[in-house]
C-alpha cells in the first residue's frame, strides 16, 4: 500500500522542465488575465505546442492505441506546471478525463486523434460533478436523437468533440457528437482560465460509442480527474507560496523586510508544511493510479480533499500577505485565487469527497442520529 | 550478485553465526545483546568495533528482521531512546576512542540508561542561554546549576550535560558538553509533576557535582556545536519509523467510531475525516522523507513533520473527548506516579488530551519550529538577536 514512489523520477523532472520552459515563454500572467476580458487568443495559441509538439495530449494513451504510453505520474507533473502557470488549456478535460473515457471504449480513431493533438474532446458533464454522484440529464429517443441540457461543462468551448452520456429507458450510453451539432453557450465563469459552457441538445445525433458499463467508465474517468487535479492544485499552491515568499523578502516596512515579522513568517511556515503534505497526497494519488494499486481510490479522494483546500488556502494567503497589490487586477494573485476556488468546487467539494472517503475506509457517516 | 545482495548474504551469515553460538532460547538476555554488539549487528551503520560494520543505516532493518524471526531479545529501544537517539550519535561524532569504547556498549545493551541535561528554567527555547556553571579544578569540573524536563533522570546512570564554562564570551561560544555521572553525590533528582498527574520528567539539581575532564565531549567552548549534533539526531529520530495506516491517535478515534455506533454523530463526521486524511498524509510524508534520504536527498521536512504531529495529536485527542461526551468527564487516575515509559496513546482520553499539550512544547516549540522553517527553508529574514554578540554575563536574565 505504501510502495508507491513519492518522489519525482528523472524522466518526470525532465518533462517538467520542458513544460515549464514552454509556459514561461508563451504563457505570461498578463496574457492569462486577458481571458477575463474576452480575449481567448492565448488559449488557442498555447494548446497546440503543448498537445502536439510536446506530445502531452497522448501521455495517457498506450503506444498501441497511438499515444506515448506514459502514466498518471507524468500527467501529474504536467498538471503541476499548468497549475503553476494558471495555463488556460484543456489538458485536464481532454487529455485526462475525455481520454480516460475513450480508453474505456473500443473507439480508436478518435482516441489517436486526441493523442496526436489533432482534435480535442470534452466529457459533457457539469464540472462540479463528483465521481460518485453523477446523474444524466440528456435523453435519447427511439431514433437516436439526443435532447436535454447540461450546464457548467468545462472544456466544451475548446472541444471539437463532445462525449455525451444519455439515458435511453433504464440504460446509460455514451455518444460522441460533433460540437457543431450542439448549442454551446459560453458562461461568464468565476475562473475564466477554465471557462464553462452550457450545452443544449435539441435532437442532435452522434455516434454511440459505449453501451453497457457507461456508469463505470464515467466514474473511473472522473476519479482519475480528481486524482490528477490534485497535482494542478499543488502546482498552483506552490506558485502562491513562492510568489509570496519572494515578495515578503523584498517588501520593506518599519525598516525591515516584512517577511521577518513572526506574524507573517509563521503563516508562511504553516503554508509550506501544508504544501509538502499536499505533495505527498498528489504523488501518492498519481503513483497508486499508475501502479493500479488497490489503494488508488482512497488515494484519489485524500488528494482531492487535501489539495483543493490547500490550494485555496495558499491563494488566500497570497492575496492577504501581498497587501494592497494582491487585490489589484495587475498582480496575478487573483488568477490563482479564482482558479483555486473553482478547482475546489470541481469534481466534488471537499466535504462531499470526505463523506465518500468515510464509506471507503469504514468510517461511515451515521445514517440517522 | 549485486552489491545489495552480497551485503545481505554477508549479514545473514553473521546473524547465523551469532545465533549458532548464542541460542536465544538458552542464552541470558544481556549476554545475547553483548554478543550481538560485539558481532557488529547492534547498529550496522556504526564502525566496526563499536557495535557496527560501517554499512548504510538502511541495512539494520534486515538484521533486526532476521533476529526477531529467530526469537532473539531486543534492547527495549523505547526505554533507552535518549541513549540511542541522542547520546550515542553525539559520542560517535565527538567522543574520543576511549569514551566510545567505554560508553557505547552498555548504552546499546541498556545496561546503562542515559538522560539529557539541557533545558533549564531560564533556558528553554533559548537553549544557548544555559546558566549551569562548570568551573575547572585541575582535572575535574565542578558543576552548579539546575536542569529541568529531564525524562529518565531517576533511572539514568549517565547524563549528557550542557554547561557554561566561559561567561565572558557571547553565549554560543562559552559552553562545553559533558558526560555527567548521575550517581555523583552532587546530583539530586526530584520528580516534576505535570498536568496529567504523573511525573514523567524530573528536575535535576547540580550542587558541587564533580565531572572528570576525561568526560568532556568535544573541545572546551565547543558545547553548542556538540549539542546541535544531539538535537539534529533528535529530529531524525522523530521522523524515523514506518508505521501502518491508523497508527497512533487517529487509530484510537477511528476504532471508537467503528466500534461504538452510539457515539457517531453527523456533526463530527467531516472533522473526523479531515483528521484521518491529515494523519494518513503525515504517515505517508514519513515514507516520502525516508525515500528522499535513501535517494541521497536530505531535506528540511523533519521540522515540518514535528509541527504536524503535534497539531494532529492535540486536535485528535480533543475530538476524542467530544465524541465520548459524558464519558470524557471521567479521568482514570490523578495519583502521582513515575512511569518508566510514556505512552502518548495509552490510558484514557483525558490523559491523552492533557499529555498531547506537551507535544507542541517538547523537542522545540511549534513557534520555534516555524521560525526555523521560515528562516532556513524559505529564507526569510531572521529574528533580530540583540544578545548575539554580547558577553553572556551581560545579557539580562
Amino acid at each position: 500500500m505504501t510502495d508507491a514512489n513519492l518522489l519525482y523520477t528523472d524522466v518526470e523532472t525532465a518533462l517538467r522542465e520542458s513544460v515549464r520552459a514552454l509556459l514561461s515563454d508563451q504563457c505570461p500572467a498578463e496574457r492569462v488575465a486577458d481571458c477575463y476580458d474576452g480575449d481567448s487568443a492565448l488559449a488557442t495559441r498555447l494548446w497546440r505546442p503543448l498537445a502536439a509538439d510536446l506530445g502531452l495530449a497522448g501521455l495517457l494513451v498506450p503506444e498501441e492505441r497511438g499515444g506515448a504510453g506514459a502514466s498518471a505520474r507524468e500527467a501529474a507533473v504536467v498538471l503541476e506546471e499548468l497549475g503553476r502557470a494558471c495555463a488556460p488549456v484543456p489538458f485536464l478535460t481532454s487529455a485526462v478525463i475525455a481520454t480516460r473515457v475513450l480508453l474505456g471504449t473500443v473507439e480508436n480513431g478518435l482516441l489517436s486523434q486526441l493523442a496526436e493533438g489533432q482534435r480535442t474532446a470534452a466529457l459533457a458533464v457539469p464540472l462540479a460533478t463528483s465521481p460518485h454522484e453523477y446523474s444524466p440529464t440528456v435523453q435519447e429517443s427511439g431514433d437516436g436523437a439526443l435532447t436535454g441540457q447540461i450546464s457548467g461543462v468545462a472544456g466544451a468551448l475548446e472541444a471539437d468533440v463532445l462525449l455525451v452520456p444519455a439515458r435511453r429507458g433504464g440504460e446509460l450510453a455514451l455518444h460522441a457528437l460533433d460540437v457543431d451539432s450542439v448549442t454551446v453557450t459560453p458562461v461568464v465563469s468565476l475562473d475564466m482560465t477554465r471557462q464553462l459552457a452550457d450545452l443544449d441538445l435539441n435532437g442532435a445525433t452522434g455516434r454511440r460509442i459505449l453501451n453497457g458499463g457507461t456508469e463505470t467508465v464515467l466514474s473511473q474517468a472522473l476519479e482519475l480527474g480528481t486524482a490528477l487535479l490534485a497535482s494542478e492544485q499543488l502546482g498552483l499552491a506552490q506558485w502562491c507560496l513562492d510568489a509570496t515568499v519572494a515578495y515578503l523578502g523584498e517588501r520593506i516596512q518599519f525598516g525591515r523586510t516584512v517577511g521577518g515579522f513572526q506574524a507573517l513568517k509563521h503563516r508562511l511556515a504553516d503554508l509550506y508544511v501544508r504544501i509538502e503534505a499536499a505533495r505527498t497526497a498528489a504523488r501518492y494519488a498519481a503513483g497508486t493510479e499508475a501502479d493500479r494499486d488497490p489503494d488508488r481510490h482512497v488515494a484519489a479522494l485524500m488528494a482531492s480533499t487535501y489539495c483543493s483546500e490547500t490550494a485555496v488556502a495558499a491563494a488566500e494567503e497570497c492575496v492577504q500577505l501581498h497587501g494592497g497589490i494582491g487585490m489589484t487586477w495587475e498582480h496575478p494573485a487573483h488568477l490563482y485565487l479564482k482558479r483555486a476556488q473553482a478547482d475546489q468546487l470541481a469534481l466534488g467539494s471537499p466535504q462531499v469527497i470526505r463523506r465518500r472517503l468515510g464509506d471507503l475506509v469504514d468510517l461511515p457517516m451515521p445514517t440517522s442520529s | 550478485m549485486t552489491t545489495e545482495e552480497s551485503v545481505r548474504a554477508d549479514l545473514k551469515s553473521r546473524v547465523t553465526a551469532l545465533l549458532d553460538t548464542h541460542d536465544p532460547r538458552s542464552t541470558d538476555r544481556l549476554e545475547f545483546l553483548r554478543a550481538q554488539f560485539d558481532a557488529g549487528l547492534a547498529w550496522v551503520h556504526y564502525p566496526e568495533g563499536l557495535g557496527g560494520l560501517g554499512l548504510a543505516r538502511s541495512h539494520q532493518s534486515y538484521v533486526t528482521e532476521l533476529l526477531s524471526a529467530a526469537g532473539a531479545p531486543d534492547n527495549n529501544p523505547r526505554r533507552i531512546g535518549i541513549g540511542l537517539g541522542m547520546a550515542a550519535p553525539t559520542i560517535l561524532a565527538y567522543g574520543t576512542a576511549e569514551q566510545q569504547h567505554r560508553f557505547l556498549r552498555p548504552l546499546w545493551t541498556g545496561e546503562e540508561v542515559w538522560c539529557q541535561l539541557f533545558s533549564e528554567p531560564g533556558a528553554g527555547s533559548d537553549l544557548a542561554a544555559v546558566a549551569t556553571r562548570a568551573v575547572r579544578d585541575g582535572d575535574t569540573w565542578i558543576v552548579n546549576g539546575q536542569k529541568v524536563w529531564t525524562s529518565q533522570a531517576h533511572l539514568a546512570r549517565w547524563g549528557i550535560l550542557l554547561a557554561r564554562t566561559d561567561p565572558d564570551v557571547p553565549k554560543h561560544r562559552g559552553m562545553s558538553y559533558f558526560i555527567c555521572d548521575m550517581q555523583d553525590p552532587g546530583v539530586e533528582v526530584r520528580p516534576l509533576r505535570q498536568i496529567t498527574g504523573e511525573a514523567e520528567f524530573n528536575e535535576v539539581f547540580l550542587s558541587e557535582a564533580r565531572i572528570p575532564d576525561t568526560q568532556r565531549l568535544g573541545a572546551e567552548g565547543e558545547g553548542w556545536r556538540v549539542a546541535n549534533a544531539t538535537l539534529m539526531n533528535e529530529r531524525v529520530a522523530i521522523g524515523g519509523n514506518a508505521a501502518p495506516r491508523e497508527s497512533g491517535m487517529i487509530g484510537i478515534t477511528a476504532q471508537t467510531w467503528r466500534d461504538r455506533p452510539e457515539v457517531r454523530r453527523p456533526e463530527y463526521h467531516d472533522q473526523l475525516m479531515s483528521l484521518w486524511v491529515e494523519s494518513e498524509l503525515a504517515r505517508l510524508s514519513g515514507t516520502r522523507l525516508r525515500q528522499k534520504l535513501a535517494a541521497g536527498q536530505p531535506g528540511p521536512e523533519g521540522s515540518g513533520m514535528k509541527l504536524t504531529f503535534a497539531r494532529l495529536s492535540q486536535q485528535i485527542s480533543g475530538m476524542q473527548l467530544q465524541l465520548l461526551g459524558g464519558e470524557g468527564l471521567r479521568y482514570s487516575d490523578w495519583t502521582m506516579t513515575r512511569p518508566d515509559l510514556v505512552d502518548m496513546t495509552g490510558r484514557d482520553a483525558g490523559y491523552r488530551y492533557l499529555r498531547a499539550k506537551g507535544n507542541s512544547i517538547e523537542g522545540g516549540t511549534s513557534e520555534i519550529l516555524r521560525n526555523i522553517i521560515a528562516e532556513r527553508v524559505l529564507g526569510l529574514e531572521p529574528e533580530p538577536r540583540f544578545d548575539k554578540d554580547q558577553p553572556w554575563k551581560d545579557i539580562p536574565r
